[in-house]
């Protein structure tokens, strides 16, 4: 299939990921929104997938370890043919195999299943090493958040990559600033961010999230640095590309209701009958 | 049992390719061979275990088959969440294993005193738990795992176990073994208890009290006609084990007598509801939770002489 332009497929994530949360009144929008870019270069030009083949052994593998972000995967799937759209429909309604946290049972294209921070770097070096080992050209894709380079688990992870020269495995840490109960400047400071990731032996980049020219620039750049492992620090705005949802906490938890979502889609360009829009 | 692990893992490796070893800084003098001959499947990932737990799973979603192996609590309860989440959920080819199981690393204090994990891990969707009673149970455990698709928990004990099993015995994930025959009592042993077991059987036997001993070496799944049996058959059922009795073998054994509506005198030896605070070795801290030869034999005539006093009675 023809893959869109990146703005494109960006805001077609946005707009099944508004219409999502709208309709099963579900959390977790603003953080979705920080990575839709991320996931529209990833997904548009950069990882070696085949929806007909998910299974496909020489495939790249991407892991949404900030597992509560998984309403744009779930969509950037869809859009890119993994399964159909209207599955989107069945997301987190009784029954449905798109959870509210990542999972993978029944869902092609999804590796791994996340929702407690702190898994995915782990799983994401294990399938590095066993590519390495097995000789295959495939790269491990693993999306953090930035509450998540809390969790200790993370820096293990962090600290074995390097060593086991895993040049075949990209971090990307989706930092929009907010964490689930505060600004993570306030709640604990990750600074300075990307050289913590040097000095635990990555080639880290800093990029703007929201800019696909550097987005692309960067991903089509690794291994940024021969033999080892490679971080983009991804700046990013929580809620982009909604203004009364950027850089609030509160749309970490809240769901927009029909004329937040109806203002949502103006601003996002999109037509508002389109998707048409189903009772709660 | 460690020994024969390791043996038993290097023979299996040399057969299988998907095979991996992962350790968590741990094993000096026991996983050399392996990581001699394999040193491409071999990774010691650091003092980590989460994180060896998590590259576990992610091998095995490539089609590896891991074992990660460390000492006591460390790669089973300080990685529960891994083990649940990644290992679980996504039913990998893993199979953790301790060494150090129960009471063997007990001069070592508390930290080192692995006697929750055996409920924790059969309280985990799809994991299958088993903890051989020898060195014999433990290399054919060692073969069961490798052939069992998806999670497994290998509990072993240390160096230098006694050899319980003069032969070869048959060895099926979730069968009991009998050990011994008896009549009047059953005694079903798991993990390092079976050699204490089968000793407190021949006393039994010098008594007159004629007891069953079964290596229930599979907690998950319990061989529960096994359990049903001897409670028909047998007038009391003892459970022994180095592990606490909420959530072991005493419980799964009690789970599968009342669903069965048994009607046996039955008791749970192992370990409290408490911690040890005190130093003591390996044999000092089974008397302290009686778990020695005479305190089983003790147990088994009370509770064999109270059914014969309510026989009698009836």
């Amino acid at each position: 299939m023809r893959v869109p332009h990146y703005p494109t497929l960006a805001t077609r994530i946005r707009t099944q990921v508004l219409t999502m949360s709208y309709r099963t009144r579900s959390s977790h929008v603003g953080t979705s929104l920080s990575m839709a870019d991320l996931l529209a270069v990833l997904y548009g030009g950069i990882l070696r997938v085949d929806p007909a083949r998910p299974d496909w052994p020489d495939r790249d593998r991407f892991i949404l370890s900030k597992g509560h972000g998984c309403a744009a995967v779930y969509a950037v799937l869809a859009e890119m043919g993994f399964f159909p759209k209207e599955w989107l429909e069945s997301y987190d309604r009784d029954g449905s195999p798109l959870v509210r946290h990542i999972t993978h049972t029944n869902v092609p294209g999804v590796e791994a299943s996340t929702g407690s921070l702190g898994h995915g770097l782990a799983l994401g070096c294990g399938m590095a090493l066993a590519g390495k080992r097995d000789g295959r050209p495939y790269r491990v894709f693993v999306m953090l958040s930035d509450g998540e380079c809390d969790e200790g688990s993370t820096w293990e992870a962090a600290l074995f990559a390097p060593h086991h020269r895993l040049c075949n495995l990209v971090a990307i840490v989706d930092y929009n600033k907010i964490q689930a109960f505060g600004r993570v400047k306030e709640v604990l400071d990750l600074e300075p961010l990307a050289d913590k990731w040097r000095a635990f032996g990555w080639a880290a980049r800093e990029i703007d999230g929201h800019d696909f020219a550097q987005i692309e620039d960067a991903l089509q750049g690794i291994p940024f640095d021969a033999g080892r492992p490679s971080c983009i620090i991804a700046h990013t705005v929580k809620g982009k590309g909604v203004s009364f949802m950027e850089n609030e906490l509160a749309w970490h938890y809240k769901n927009p209701d029909a004329e937040e979502l109806r203002r949502a889609l103006v601003e996002l360009g999109v037509s508002p009958c389109e998707p048409p829009l189903s009772a709660h | 049992m460690r020994t024969a692990f390791i043996r038993t893992l290097v023979d299996l490796a040399r057969n299988d390719g998907r095979i991996f070893l992962l350790v968590g800084d741990l094993g000096y003098t026991v996983v050399e061979p392996f990581a001699e001959e394999f040193p491409d499947r071999f990774v010691n990932v650091g003092v980590a275990e989460q994180n060896l737990t998590g590259i576990a799973t992610g091998l095995a979603l490539c089609d590896k088959v891991v074992f990660t192996y460390s000492i006591g609590n460390f790669p089973t309860l300080r990685c529960l969440e891994q083990i649940r989440n990644d290992v679980c959920f996504h039913n990998a080819n893993v199979k953790v294993v301790a060494v150090g199981g129960g009471l063997c690393y007990g001069p070592l204090g508390m930290t080192h005193h692995a006697t929750e994990d055996l409920a924790m891990l059969r309280s985990l969707p799809g994991m299958t738990v088993i903890a051989p009673g020898d060195p014999v149970e433990a290399a054919l455990a060692t073969q069961a795992v490798a052939r069992r698709s998806g999670p497994c928990y290998l509990r072993l004990a240390k160096a230098g176990d006694p050899i319980v099993h003069q032969e070869v015995p048959d060895f099926r994930v979730g069968e009991a073994i009998r050990v011994r025959d008896g009549s009047d009592l059953t005694l079903i042993a798991i993990g390092g208890m079976l050699h204490s077991a089968v000793e407190a059987g021949e006393e039994l036997g010098l008594l007159g009290v004629s007891a069953r001993v079964l290596s229930m070496h599979t907690l998950k799944p319990l061989d529960v006609e096994a359990v049903q049996r001897a409670a028909h058959e047998t007038a009391a059922v003892i459970t022994l084990e180095e592990h606490s009795i909420i959530g072991g073998l005493g419980s799964a054994v009690a789970e599968a007598l009342a669903a069965g509506n048994s009607a046996v005198a039955f008791r749970r030896m192992g370990i409290g509801d408490s911690f040890c605070h005190q130093a003591g070795s390996h044999d000092y801290l089974r008397r302290l939770h009686s778990l020695t030869v005479p305190q089983i034999v003790e147990e088994a005539l009370r509770l064999t002489v109270g059914r014969e006093t309510v026989r009698v009675s009836g």
